[in-house]
């Protein structure tokens, strides 16, 4: 059911855990449905990702997609980390059963709450980010597919 | 190299050898059309003849009673539509239960698109079926109660000979879904009160493909798949003779071992309950504690989700089941879990154990290690946990 990537970033997870005092922390998903995906990021001075974690209740696609995203925005700059999609973290799994593409989204989401968080506090706006939604509904995920 | 703890008999079990030794003949040597008159023929014919005796001698029915279909859904929309469309004469109402398996449930939805009315009753926290809420369901124009046996998901048994008396007292048919249950509980239809009763053999050690609708003598009985005059003109389709042979073997064989099996299990399953219950820390059993099947044990556990906990059981080579919406192939964890009021996000954790005769003591010690080692995993990446552990600190069952 799953690609052998997928199984991969399940099976060892990368960037499990927590970042105190993280400039940056999302929140996305709600456990009626069965997903959370919460990232904390370290950003630099220089708008460098520095370091990234994650923590995630939800399937094997959720673990998956969460530490390949935070993977792929590892070392980039906010703006570069911007362009992380869930297509792009997609492709880079192999791809995603139907009914699990949602998850990647959520990854997506997570992501950009955690931008947000960080362009919040620093009182700086990052092109294309907007304000998160901090929980999605059923009836939007249904949507996906 | 790693062992295969297969933990999923609610889903399907391993075909008896002995069982399959009956059916070989059936395929090669006697595959003769039961229905064609030569003498080739006769073998499969009493083959298929003795199959029913075994079936119905094990429910204490009459021969002409039992009706072979494909398996366990046909028979349940069997008895569900073709009941509705004899009976709505006198009325179009269905009383059935929020916990039954969907071969009922999507029947009845098919049913109500169709005009009839059908009342889903809650039950109790243990999944068991409220006996004063049924009976204040029954309308007049109520023509048939359908409540399972034992439910496939949380094992319990539901108080099938006192819905029985209430479905007779109250002149309404009673039809009830037998899969988990027949083979593994001894069954009476007389004192029930069961008017139909639907089974399917690979849940108790027969092949796939076969099962039975038994259909008390009386009842008007209309065809469900229309055909030729097999099965007493009511249900058309060359008979599976190597199929029912096999069912009635493993009919056979599952009464004869009934007693034994389920004392073994029972003894299995509890120290499998009693271990993960003190060993893990915010777990749920679910299900009521004592009247469930021997076989089946269902927990809860908080802050994860099943499906990751399938995968990673499945790593160490033991196979289970969960009711997590993602296992369900919708967004909604198990009707089941929901209707004895679990919370969704506690829902989405639950875990289905189904035992065996073969499980053996290691593989329990063995699965409740890894489960252990599972959770602990899981939770260390929960921000649900988390954020539970910053609130309480960690420690006490929830």
């Amino acid at each position: 059911m799953y690609s052998e990537k997928v199984m991969d970033h399940f099976q060892n997870p990368r960037n499990v855990g927590e970042i105190e005092n993280a400039s940056g922390t999302g929140t996305v998903g709600n456990a009626k449905c069965g997903d959370i995906m919460r990232i904390y990021l370290d950003i630099d001075e220089n708008q460098v990702i520095r370091d990234v974690k994650f923590k995630t209740f939800g399937c094997g696609a959720a673990v998956a997609t969460s530490s390949m995203a935070t993977e792929m925005v590892k070392g980039k700059t906010v703006r570069e980390a911007m362009e992380v999609t869930n297509k792009a973290v997609m492709e880079a799994l192999d791809g995603l059963p139907p009914v699990k593409v949602h998850c990647s989204l959520l990854a997506e989401e997570a992501i950009h709450a955690a931008l947000w968080d960080y362009a919040q506090k620093n009182g700086i706006e990052i092109e294309g980010l907007v304000k998160p939604k901090s929980d999605i509904g059923e009836e939007e995920i249904e949507e996906e597919y | 190299m790693k062992q295969l703890v297969y933990l999923d008999n609610a889903a399907t079990t391993k075909t008896r050898p002995e069982v399959v030794e009956a059916m070989l003949p059936y395929f090669t040597e006697d595959y003769g059309n039961p229905s064609s008159i030569y003498e080739f023929s006769s073998r499969p014919r009493e083959a298929i003849a003795h199959a029913r005796e075994t079936i119905a001698k094990a429910l204490g029915a009459k021969t002409n009673e039992i009706y072979f279909t494909n398996g366990g859904t046909e028979s349940d929309n069997w008895a569900l539509i073709a009941t509705a469309e004899a009976y709505q004469a006198k009325g179009r109402h269905i009383i059935t239960t929020k916990i039954e398996h969907h071969a009922v449930l999507h029947t009845c939805e098919y049913l109500e698109q169709r005009g009839f009315e059908v009342t889903y009753l809650d039950v109790d926290e243990f999944g068991v079926v409220k006996l004063s809420e049924l009976e204040k369901a029954i309308r007049p124009d109520t023509i048939l109660i359908s409540v399972m046996f034992a439910n496939n998901e949380i094992g319990t048994l539901e108080p099938i000979r006192e819905i029985g008396e209430i479905a007779k007292k109250h002149g309404v048919l009673f039809h009830t879904d037998a899969v988990q249950a027949f083979g593994h509980v001894p069954i009476s239809v007389d004192e029930c009160h069961i008017d139909m009763l639907s089974s399917s053999a690979h849940k108790l050690n027969g092949p796939r493909g076969v099962g039975f609708l038994y259909i008390r003598t009386g009842l008007k009985t209309r065809s469900f798949i229309h055909g030729g005059a097999q099965e007493r003109k009511r249900r058309g389709g060359t008979e599976n003779t190597p199929g029912i042979v096999g069912f009635g073997k493993a009919v056979e064989l599952a009464l004869a071992t009934m007693e034994e099996r389920s004392r073994t299990e029972t003894a299995l399953r509890d120290h499998l309950i009693e271990r993960v219950m003190r060993e893990v820390p915010y777990v749920r059993l679910n299900g009521h504690p004592t009247r469930r099947l021997s076989n089946n044990a269902n927990f809860a556990f908080q802050f994860i989700e099943g499906e990751s906990m399938l995968i990673m059981l499945d790593m160490e080579g033991i196979c289970a089941s969960s009711g997590s919406a993602c296992t369900s192939g919708s967004l909604d964890p198990s009707h089941v879990l929901l209707a004895i009021g679990l919370p969704h996000e506690i829902a989405h954790g639950s875990l289905r154990l189904t035992l065996s005769e073969e499980t053996t003591m290691e593989q329990i010690d063995f699965t409740v290690d890894c489960i252990k080692k599972i959770v602990e995993r899981l939770r260390s990446m929960s921000p649900l946990y988390e954020d539970y552990v910053k609130k309480h600190g960690q420690g006490q069952n929830a």
